[in-house]
C-alpha cells in the first residue's frame, strides 16, 4: 500500500518528516518497503507552452517546436512524440536538466536543427508505465491548461508528494486504506483523526427500485448494496484525483472507474461499477457459478467459471466475478450514462479460492480475502456515488438496492492488567493500558484492572485477549520491554542416543578427510530410485516445478554424484564428499514415506597429491573401504563382513561389496558403474552408502575395554601362493577358525601378482600374532599351532607356502 | 730419577697428550695405555716395593692422585669429544625447515551445519532438547495445528510442495513443535526445545530463494514465560552468532502461530550500526521471526492456554551463514563446490 503523506494530512495533523514517520510505522505497525518521492533526483523540469509546431525539414517524424518556458525568448525544441501539438502545456526538460534514470539533457542538434532541451513523456520523468494514463502511454503528456510556463512541473503532477510504501501483513487489512492508516498513526502519535463524511445529494423524485432488483445469498455476500447514478458523462478525471491514483500505483482511466479506485484506497472498500444499460433484465443476483458458465473478464480473458466462484449475474448469466474482476461486457465505456455501483462484503474464503484458481490477485480480491471494514460499506458507497455524480455531472438516484445487509457489532474482548503484565513481563499501570486502548480508538470500560474493550469493525483481526496484548505491546514499544531469561524448573539439555550417533558419524567422517555436503532432497524420478538398498516406492510431488525435482530421494549417492559432476565440470577433479541425511522409502499402501537416516560418500581423483615428500595417492576401492572400516570401528560395530556383490546395477560388478553385520545387510561400497559415471561426466568414483538407522539400532557401547596383556606377543609371517579367485577373507576366516585361542590377530601385509608367480596365482602375505594374557608363550606351543593351521590351509585351498 | 719425579713427568706428558687428542677411539687407547695393568702408573706402583717404609705412602698417595687426575682429564676430554661428535653429526642432518609440511587429510562440516551446531550447543547449554521430526508432513501438523486453516490468507506466505491433499513437504520445522507439545507431560516440567532441519518451499531457485533450506525453530512452554524472556533469549542468539556487542530490536509482524508476533533485527555487525550495504544503510539486519505462542496453537495441542504460555522463534541457518560470511547466492550451499566448502574449515 503506497501512502501519500500529503493525502494523510487531510485526515491527521502530522508534521513529521517522512523518513522518521516510516521508521515509526515500521517499529510500531507494519514493515515499510520504501520512502520515495518522484521529484527526488530531477532538475530543471518545467511547464512549457507549445507556441508553434512545424515539421522538421529533414525528418518525417520529428517536429520543431517553439516553446514558451516563461522566459523572454522561446526555446526551440525538436520533438519526436507522435502526439505533439501546438497550444499545449507540456513537460519540458531544460538544457542541463536531469530526468529519470539520472540522465542529463543538454542543448544539442538534431538533424541540423538546434534543440534546447526535451519535451517529456511521464515515463521519461520517472513515472511507471503501469500508471501512465492510456491516452499518453505512447507520447508526451499534456499538463492542465492552468499550468504556468516556467514553473516546475512537480506539484502539477503530484511528484512532490512523499510516498511511504507499506508492506502490510495479512492481519492488518485495516492498513490497506488511507483511513485505516490514519487511525493507526493517530494511535501511534496520540492524535485525533479528522475523517470527512459523505454529503450525499439524492434525486428524491427517482428511486433505485425503478431501476433494479437485487438478490444475494447471505452466505456468499453478507452485505450487498447497489446505488444508481444517472446522466453521468464519462470523461477524464480531474488532476487531484489522477494524482492520488498514480501516486498509489493505480492507472487513471475515467471519472467513474477512478472514483471506485479512489474509494478503494480511501476506505479499503472495493467497489464495482456496471454500465446499467448492459444489465439484462434489470435484475442482479449474487450466486455461485453454474456448471458450464463462462465470463470474459475486464482483462479480456475468457474464463470458465468454477462452481466455487461467486458471480454477479443478470438474466443472461454472469456479468462479474464477485470481488475479483468485472466482466468486459458490463464494464464502463465512454458512452455509459447510467452507473450501477456495487458495494459489498463477500465471503473471504470463496474470494481467496477464486483469486487463486483464476490467478486473479486484484487489489479488490486482496482486500476481500483479508477482511474489510463492515462498518463503512454504505458510507463508502455514498461517498463514491456522490463523487461520481459530481465529477460526471450526474445525479444519484435515491435509495440503495439491498441484496443483503449484515448487522455490524463491535467485538468485545475482556482482559486484565495482570494478564497483560504477566505475558509481557512488564509493570504497566491500569491508566497506561487504558490510554493505549483509547488511542487505538477502542471503546474501553475499566474496573479494578479489568478491561472491557470494544473493538471497531475495521480491526477485525482483534478477537481474543492475546490480540489486545499485542496492541498494548507495540504501542507501548518493544524497546521498552525488559530482557530476561526463562526462570523456573531446570531441564536437562542433551542429545538423544540417536542424535549423538548421527553427530559422531559426521565428525568421524570429517576426521577421515571427507567434506560434508548437503544436496537436494528432491530429485528426478530416475535418480531418486537408483542405488536402492531396499524395495520401496518413490514419493512424488503433486505439482513439481521442474522435471529435475519431482521425487524425494531414496538414496544419498545420486545427490553426491550431482555434486561430483558439478565439481568435475569446474575442473575440480579431486573430490571427497559425504552426506548424512534421510532417504524416503514408501510402502505401496501408504501415502507417507518412512524417513530413514543414511550416510553416504563419494570420492574421486587423488586422495593425496604428489608432493616433494610423497608420491601421489589415487582414490580407489581400498581408500574408501578404509574409511568405512574406520567409521564402523569408531561406532563400535563388530562382526562386519564385505561380500562381493553384483546386484547393484549402478555399480561396477567386479568392484562392489555388500556390507553385513552378522547376517544383516547395512550398506554397500564400490566403484560407480562406468555407464553411470559417463552419464554424469565424472571420473572413476568410489561410493558407499550405509543405513545409519541400523547401526543406531545396534545400540553399541561406543567403547568396549579390553585388558592389555602383560606378556610379550609372538609373531609368525607367512606368504601363501593361492589361486587368484580365492579371497583374502576366505583365508583369514579359515586361519581364525583353525587356530587355537592363542591367535590374537591375523593381518594381511602384502599382495603380489606377477612374474615371480604363476599366471593364475597370487601371493598373500600374513602376519599372525599370538598372545596369552596369563603367561609368557612358549615358542613350541606357537609353532605347533602355526604348523597345524598351515597344513590345513594347504589341504583346503591348495596353497603353496612360500 | 726417583719415582716422584717420574710420576710428575708422566703426568705432564699424559695431560698434554690428552688435551690434544681429537678422536674418541684414541682417547680410549690413551686410557688403556696410561691406566691399564701394563701402564706406567701401575709400573710405578709396582716399583714401590723397593722403597723405604717412609717413602712408600708418600709415593703411593702421589701415584693415586696422578691416576685420579688423569682419569678425570680423560673423562672430561671424552665428554668434550662426544659433544663435538654429536654436533658434527647433527650438523650433517640439517634440513630445510621452510619446506612445506605433509598435509593432514581432514574434512569439515558444511557451513550450514556449523551454524546449526553452534545453536544446538547454545540451547543444550540452556536446558533445551533438540527434537527431530518428519520432513514429509501432514497438512494437519504443518499448517492446521499452527493456526493456519485451509483457506487462511497467510498460507500464501508459504508456497507448498504437496504430495497429496493431506501430505506435503514441510514448509517449516514448527510441526515438530506441535507434535512435541501434544506428547509433553507438563506436570513433569516445562517444555524447552529447538527443532533444526530441512524445509521445502515451492520457490524457483535464484540467488536469494531456494526450494530447500534449513530452519531452527525454538519453543518454550511453561507457567510463567514472558515476552521479556523471549527478548532476552533472542539477544543471546544474536550475540552468540553475530558477536557479543550486538543489540537487537523487535518490530511488530504477523505469524498465525504467535500473538504478539515480531520480526527481530540485529545491529549490523559489518558497520556496527553506522549504515552499510549489508544492512542497506539502516544499521539493522532482519534475522528472525518470533512471538508469544498463539492460544489456539496451545489449545489445539491439548495445552491449557489459561495456565500455560510461552514463546517461539524461528530462524534460518542459511540466511545466518549468508549474512555472517557474505555469501550472496544461496544456491552455493547446495551445489557443494569443494572450493566453496573448504573455505569454512576454520574452527569456530
Amino acid at each position: 500500500m503506497k501512502v501519500s503523506t500529503k493525502w494523510l494530512k487531510d485526515y491527521i495533523d502530522l508534521d513529521i518528516n517522512p523518513e522518521e514517520l516510516a521508521e515509526k510505522i515500521e517499529r510500531t505497525a507494519v514493515e515499510v518497503d520504501s520512502v520515495s518521492r518522484l521529484d527526488k533526483k530531477l532538475k530543471k523540469i518545467v511547464v512549457g507552452f507549445t507556441v508553434e509546431v512545424r515539421k522538421h525539414p529533414e525528418s518525417d517524424h520529428l517536429n520543431i517546436c517553439k516553446v514558451d518556458v516563461g522566459e523572454d525568448d522561446l526555446l526551440q525544441i525538436v520533438c519526436g512524440a507522435p502526439n505533439i501539438a501546438a497550444n499545449k502545456k507540456v513537460i519540458v526538460a531544460l538544457p542541463n536538466s536531469r530526468i529519470a534514470g539520472n540522465v542529463k539533457i543538454k542543448r544539442s542538434k538534431m538533424r541540423g536543427e538546434v534543440s534546447e532541451g526535451m519535451i517529456c513523456s511521464l515515463q521519461e520523468i520517472g513515472f511507471s508505465d503501469s500508471v501512465v494514463p492510456k491516452a499518453y502511454a505512447d507520447g508526451i503528456y499534456f499538463l492542465p491548461d492552468n499550468a504556468k510556463p516556467g514553473e516546475p512541473v512537480y506539484s502539477y503532477l503530484g511528484m512532490d508528494e512523499d510516498i511511504i510504501d507499506l508492506d502490510v501483513t495479512p492481519n492488518r487489512a485495516d492498513m490497506l486504506s488511507m483511513r485505516g492508516t490514519a487511525h493507526e498513526l493517530a494511535a501511534i502519535y496520540d492524535k485525533k483523526v479528522n475523517l470527512k463524511k459523505p454529503e450525499l445529494k439524492e434525486d428524491s423524485t427517482d428511486n433505485v427500485s425503478n431501476y433494479i432488483q437485487v438478490t444475494a445469498d447471505k452466505e456468499l455476500a453478507p452485505t450487498y448494496l447497489l446505488r444508481v447514478i444517472k446522466d453521468v458523462h464519462v470523461k477524464e478525471s480531474p488532476m487531484w484525483l489522477q494524482k492520488r491514483l498514480w501516486n498509489a500505483g493505480i492507472r487513471p482511466m475515467n471519472n467513474v472507474v477512478d472514483v471506485t479506485n479512489y474509494i478503494l484506497l480511501d476506505y479499503g472498500q472495493p467497489l464495482h461499477s456496471f454500465d446499467y444499460q448492459k444489465i439484462a433484465g434489470k435484475r442482479i443476483e449474487v450466486r455461485l457459478a453454474k456448471p458450464g458458465e463462462t465470463l470474459q473478464t475486464l482483462d479480456e480473458e475468457e474464463r470458465e467459471l468454477l462452481s466455487s466462484d461467486i458471480v454477479i449475474a443478470d438474466n443472461n448469466g454472469p456479468i462479474a466475478l464477485a470481488g475479483t474482476m468485472g466482466g468486459l461486457n458490463s464494464g464502463i465505456s465512454a458512452n455509459s450514462q447510467i452507473i450501477a455501483l456495487e458495494a459489498a462484503v463477500f465471503n473471504s474464503s470463496a474470494i481467496r479460492k477464486t483469486a487463486r484458481k483464476h490467478n486473479l490477485h486484484s487489489e479488490a480480491a486482496m482486500r476481500f480475502e483479508r477482511g474489510i471494514n463492515r462498518e463503512t460499506v454504505a458510507e463508502a458507497l455514498d461517498m463514491a456515488a456522490q463523487l461520481i455524480a459530481e465529477l460526471g455531472n450526474g445525479e444519484v438516484v435515491s435509495g440503495f438496492a439491498v441484496g443483503a445487509q449484515a448487522n455490524v457489532q463491535s467485538v468485545v474482548v475482556t482482559i486484565t492488567a495482570k494478564k497483560i503484565n504477566d505475558v509481557l513481563g512488564t509493570g504497566l499501570q491500569d491508566a497506561e493500558i487504558k490510554d493505549i486502548f483509547e488511542r487505538l480508538g477502542f471503546g474501553v470500560e475499566e474496573k479494578a484492572g479489568a478491561f472491557k474493550v470494544s473493538v471497531p469493525a475495521r480491526r477485525w483481526d482483534i478477537s481474543i485477549p492475546a490480540d489486545l496484548i499485542e496492541e498494548v505491546a507495540r504501542i507501548y514499544g518493544y524497546d521498552n520491554l525488559p530482557a530476561t531469561l526463562p526462570s523456573g524448573e531446570l531441564t536437562p539439555g542433551k542429545y538423544t542416543y540417536k542424535q549423538q550417533v548421527i553427530r559422531d558419524t559426521r565428525s568421524i567422517l570429517e576426521e577421515s578427510g571427507l567434506m560434508q555436503a548437503i544436496s537436494y532432497g528432491l530429485t528426478s524420478d530416475k535418480k531418486a530410485q537408483r542405488f536402492m538398498m531396499e524395495d520401496a516406492q518413490p514419493t512424488k510431488l503433486d505439482f513439481p516445478m521442474s522435471s529435475d525435482r519431482t521425487t524425494i530421494r531414496m538414496n544419498l549417492i545420486s545427490g553426491l554424484l550431482d555434486d561430483v559432476a558439478y565439481n568435475n565440470a569446474r575442473k575440480v577433479s579431486d573430490v571427497m564428499l559425504y552426506e548424512q541425511g534421510r532417504v524416503f522409502y514408501r510402502d505401496a499402501n501408504s501415502d507417507r514415506p518412512r524417513e530413514v537416516e543414511h550416510v553416504a560418500a563419494a570420492m574421486t581423483g587423488l586422495y593425496s597429491a604428489q608432493s616433494w615428500h610423497d608420491e601421489k595417492k589415487q582414490i580407489d576401492f581400498y581408500v574408501a573401504k578404509g574409511i568405512v572400516e574406520h567409521l564402523l570401528t569408531k561406532l563400535g560395530v563388530t562382526g562386519i563382513s564385505y561380500e562381493a556383490s553384483q546386484r547393484h546395477e549402478e555399480m561396477h560388478p567386479g568392484r562392489t561389496a555388500d556390507i553385513f553385520v552378522g547376517n544383516l545387510f547395512i550398506g554397500f561400497i564400490g566403484e560407480v558403474h562406468p555407464n553411470i559415471s559417463k552419464e554424469y561426466g565424472i571420473g572413476r568414483t568410489y561410493v558407499f552408502e550405509l543405513d545409519l538407522q541400523k547401526i543406531i539400532d545396534f545400540n553399541n557401547e561406543l567403547i568396549v575395554y579390553q585388558p592389555v596383556s602383560k606378556y610379550p606377543v609372538i609373531t609368525r609371517d607367512v606368504a601363501l601362493a593361492v589361486s587368484k579367485d580365492i579371497e583374502n577373507a576366505d583365508i583369514i576366516n579359515f586361519i581364525k577358525a583353525q587356530s587355537g585361542k592363542i591367535l590374537s590377530k591375523v593381518q594381511l601385509f602384502d599382495v603380489y601378482e606377477g612374474a615371480k608367480i604363476g599366471i593364475e596365482q597370487k601371493s598373500l602375505a600374513y602376519e599372525l600374532t599370538y598372545s596369552d594374557s596369563s603367561k609368557t608363550l612358549a615358542d613350541d606351543v606357537v609353532n605347533a599351532d602355526f604348523e597345524k593351521v598351515m597344513s590345513k590351509l594347504k589341504e583346503k585351498f591348495n596353497v603353496e607356502i612360500r | 730419577m726417583d719415582l716422584k719425579d717420574r710420576l710428575t713427568e708422566l703426568k705432564a706428558k699424559a695431560l698434554s697428550e690428552i688435551d690434544t687428542v681429537e678422536d674418541l677411539k684414541k682417547i680410549n687407547e690413551i686410557r688403556v695405555n696410561l691406566l691399564g695393568k701394563k701402564g706406567p702408573i701401575t709400573e710405578v706402583l709396582r716399583g714401590m716395593k723397593d722403597l723405604s717404609k717412609e717413602e712408600r705412602p708418600v709415593v703411593g698417595s702421589l701415584a693415586n692422585k696422578v691416576r685420579d687426575e688423569l682419569t678425570e682429564a680423560i673423562t672430561q676430554r671424552r665428554e668434550k669429544l662426544e659433544i663435538i661428535k654429536t654436533a658434527r653429526k647433527l650438523e650433517k642432518e640439517k634440513i630445510d625447515v621452510t619446506l612445506p609440511g605433509v598435509p593432514v587429510k581432514a574434512g569439515q562440516p558444511h557451513i550450514i551445519m556449523q551454524v546449526i551446531d553452534q545453536l544446538e550447543k547454545l540451547f543444550l547449554g540452556m536446558g533445551y532438547q533438540v527434537v527431530d521430526g518428519p520432513e514429509v508432513e501432514e497438512d494437519h501438523y504443518n499448517f492446521e495445528m499452527m493456526n493456519l486453516p485451509k483457506d487462511h490468507p497467510a498460507r500464501d506466505m508459504q508456497d507448498t510442495f504437496y504430495i497429496t491433499e493431506q501430505i506435503l513437504m514441510r514448509t517449516q520445522t514448527s510441526p515438530v513443535q506441535a507434535r512435541t507439545m501434544e506428547k509433553h507431560d507438563f506436570t513433569k516440567g516445562p517444555l524447552k526445545m529447538i527443532s533444526p532441519g530441512k524445509v521445502y518451499r515451492r520457490d524457483t531457485d535464484d540467488a536469494t530463494h531456494s526450494h530447500q533450506f534449513h530452519q531452527v525453530e525454538g519453543l518454550v512452554i511453561d507457567k510463567h514465560i514472558t515476552m521479556a524472556d523471549l527478548k532476552g533469549t533472542l539477544q543471546i542468539i544474536a550475540r552468540t552468532v553475530f558477536g557479543d556487542e550486538r543489540e537487537i530490536r523487535l518490530r511488530p509482524s504477523y505469524f498465525p502461530f504467535t500473538e504478539p508476533s515480531v520480526e527481530v533485527d540485529v545491529s549490523c555487525f559489518k558497520c556496527e550500526g553506522k549504515g552499510c550495504a549489508v544492512c542497506k544503510h539502516t544499521g539493522w539486519i532482519e534475522v528472525l521471526g518470533a512471538g508469544m505462542v498463539h492460544p489456539n496453537v496451545l489449545t489445539m495441542a491439548g495445552v491449557d492456554s489459561e495456565i500455560y504460555g510461552g514463546f517461539a522463534f524461528g530462524l534460518g541457518p542459511d540466511r545466518f551463514a549468508m549474512l555472517k560470511y557474505g555469501v550472496d547466492d544461496i544456491r552455493e550451499f547446495y551445489l557443494n563446490d569443494v572450493r566453496f566448502l573448504s573455505q569454512f574449515a576454520q574452527k569456530g
